[in-house]
């Protein structure tokens, strides 16, 4: 896509820019005083909402919720005995694992499927639309499709009398193990609209000259993909995974309006052992939780935009 | 003829691509068929296919293609009968109108700054400005709250307002839309003597607007979409978006429950529907490296 491309060349002329600009005295800062002026209602809401209240987290983390007493590591160790805790961080590892590679990997198909159309702007609609989906609207269809005598086990038995395979099915999706399933089912339902979307950017940034070349040289469809366009799309293959990543925390909507605070616990989510926290007023394990994610992911995003770097 | 041959193939192959692309659509566009169709359900229909889902019937859930009495029954209600609905509307406008012209104000000259000027530093808080757009809510909520409560704000809209206003997102999306304009221009534009208000203002505008309404776009699905922030901020029920009330309506009033969802639904699809090329266009520029 033009945007993609015409943004590299702009990244680059920034570099050079850069280089431009620093060391000449007046020009730059002038600059530097156009530059403060633009961020400064920006950084003074940031820092006053974000930065400031989350060195206080840092602080409360080592002290007692009601007290304000320092306690050194304790909240620390607290957590990491707390049941809930060891749940919600499993169930949270489980849900990203599986939900990732399968979402990039439908978008990747679908993209790949697409990209050979002229025109299939109104199929990617389709696939965008969940996306404009609000999710309290889906709940209730969501119920419907998954509830003991709800559709899917319908059309599952309507399939099993056909082929004469199995019975009447009545699995208990949302009280089960099976609910995880249901998330990961409408966490794909959502996103795989965007991933799809960000594919073909890439793929339509891949100069259609590389695979006409190919072509000529006797490279099939499959030799294609494998050996062109794959290789090309490690850009954007960092990207989907990062976002992908982000929006999963958003199932937590899903799973919340399905099933409450407390629901069946393989879909207790670290997002709501932190609301129930919340609610409960019990700031000192949040606090070090909250320390401890954030590094998490604060260290996850640093490795992965620094494979990203080495990529390209 | 192997030719004839391949071409058959090549034929074949396409439609069964389609046919591929197709099941899958099907599959996404079901649920909003559901609600157009249960919201026009009569109530009594509708309680008896949704019998066996209460738990008190034997069988499976039905369904009907087109409902056996259809019924605008449900609409009327709503519209002119359930007075709370509309206060909901109202909050969710407002709350959303008073984030995305917070976030013009506030997001816009703040992705201006990053895109039109390199300085010492910038590129340090660029990359600050990026993590703090990828932690998710629950990681921000007990720093929002300490806040919020000390500028005793909770329980009120701004409590939800101004900690979006200074979310770094839209000023990524803002930015890789003023990042597409050739600098050059500007050069040329400060040679002849603009200030740089006045560059931003008639020159950066109007050529980086692409990224701005990719941002207002995506801003408005997702706040219209708003949970977790009032679920956590809010506790007078008066004070809610339209997305927290739609849980609230039972089993029992389903049809009333979906005809509400599928009004709730309008605005986003209505904003889908304009906006649909620069919500791509976002998605593309929320994908773009620094």
């Amino acid at each position: 896509m033009v945007e993609t491309r015409a943004g590299k060349i702009s990244l680059h002329n920034y570099r050079v820019r850069n280089k431009q600009a620093w060391g000449n005295g007046k020009k730059y800062r002038r600059r530097r005083r156009a530059f403060l002026l633009f961020l400064l209602p920006s950084l003074a809401g940031v820092t006053l909402f974000v930065l400031l209240p989350f060195l206080d987290v840092v602080k409360r983390s080592f002290q007692t919720a009601v007290t304000g007493e320092f306690t050194g590591v304790k909240n620390y160790g607290v957590i990491f005995q707390n049941q809930a805790f060891v749940l919600a961080v499993k169930n949270t590892a489980r849900f990203t694992v599986v939900c990732i590679p399968l979402l990039v990997l439908a978008g990747l198909l679908v993209a790949l499927t697409l990209s050979n159309f002229h025109n299939a702007s109104l199929i990617k609609s389709v696939y965008l639309f969940p996306l404009a989906m609000p999710t309290a609207t889906i709940v209730l269809v969501w119920k419907m499709v998954f509830y003991r005598q709800g559709f899917l086990n319908l059309f599952l038995t309507k399939i099993g009398e056909l082929t004469g395979l199995w019975g009447s099915v009545t699995t208990d999706y949302l009280g089960t193990g099976a609910s995880f399933w249901v998330l990961v089912a409408s966490y794909l339902w959502k996103n795989t609209g965007y991933t799809v979307v960000l594919w073909l950017a890439g793929i339509l940034a891949i100069p259609s000259e590389f695979i006409e070349a190919a072509k000529v040289d006797g490279a099939g469809r499959w030799k294609c993909i494998r050996y062109i366009i794959l290789p090309n799309l490690k850009g954007s293959f960092y990207t989907i995974v990062i976002l992908s990543f982000l929006n999963s925390f958003k199932i937590y909507r899903e799973a919340y309006l399905v099933a409450g605070s407390y629901p069946q616990e393989d879909i207790y989510l670290l997002q709501h052992l932190f609301n129930n926290w919340f609610v409960n007023l019990e700031f000192d394990k949040m606090a070090a939780a909250v320390v401890c994610v954030g590094a998490v992911l604060f260290v996850a995003i640093m490795a992965l935009q620094r494979i990203w770097d080495k990529a390209e | 003829m192997p030719k004839f041959r391949k071409e058959i193939y090549g034929m074949i192959k396409k439609y069964m691509a389609v046919v591929a692309l197709l099941v899958p659509a099907v599959l996404i566009c079901l649920p909003v068929f559901l609600i157009l169709t249960g919201s026009v359900m009569d109530s009594l229909e509708m309680k008896q296919y949704l019998l066996p889902v209460f738990g008190e019937g034997e069988g499976y859930i039905r369904w009907k293609l087109i409902p056996d009495y259809p019924t605008f029954e449900h609409y009327g209600r709503l519209l002119f009968m359930t007075p709370s609905f509309f206060v909901l509307f109202w909050n969710s406008v407002k709350m959303v109108l008073c984030i995305l012209a917070g976030q013009l104000l506030v997001g816009v000259p703040a992705a201006w700054a990053f895109a039109a000027y390199s300085v010492r530093g910038s590129r340090a808080l660029f990359a600050l400005y990026v993590v703090l757009m990828l932690l998710p809510f629950q990681v921000t909520m007990l720093s929002s709250y300490l806040v919020l409560d000390r500028l005793a704000l909770m329980n009120t809209h701004a409590a939800i307002i101004l900690p979006a206003v200074f979310s770094t997102l839209p000023i990524f999306l803002t930015y890789g839309g003023f990042r597409a304009i050739p600098p050059q221009l500007f050069e040329a534009a400060r040679i002849d003597g603009a200030s740089e208000l006045r560059i931003f203002l008639t020159m950066g505008l109007p050529l980086g607007k692409s990224g701005l309404l990719s941002a207002m776009v995506l801003g408005f699905l997702e706040y219209w979409n708003l949970m977790e922030q009032p679920l956590a901020f809010l506790e007078e029920k008066a004070l809610w978006p339209l997305s927290l009330y739609l849980p609230e309506i039972s089993w029992l009033q389903a049809g009333f429950a979906l005809c509400a969802s599928f009004v709730t639904l309008i605005p986003a699809a209505f904003v889908f529907v304009l906006g649909q090329d620069y919500l791509e266009q976002g998605i593309v520029y929320s994908g773009l490296k620094e």
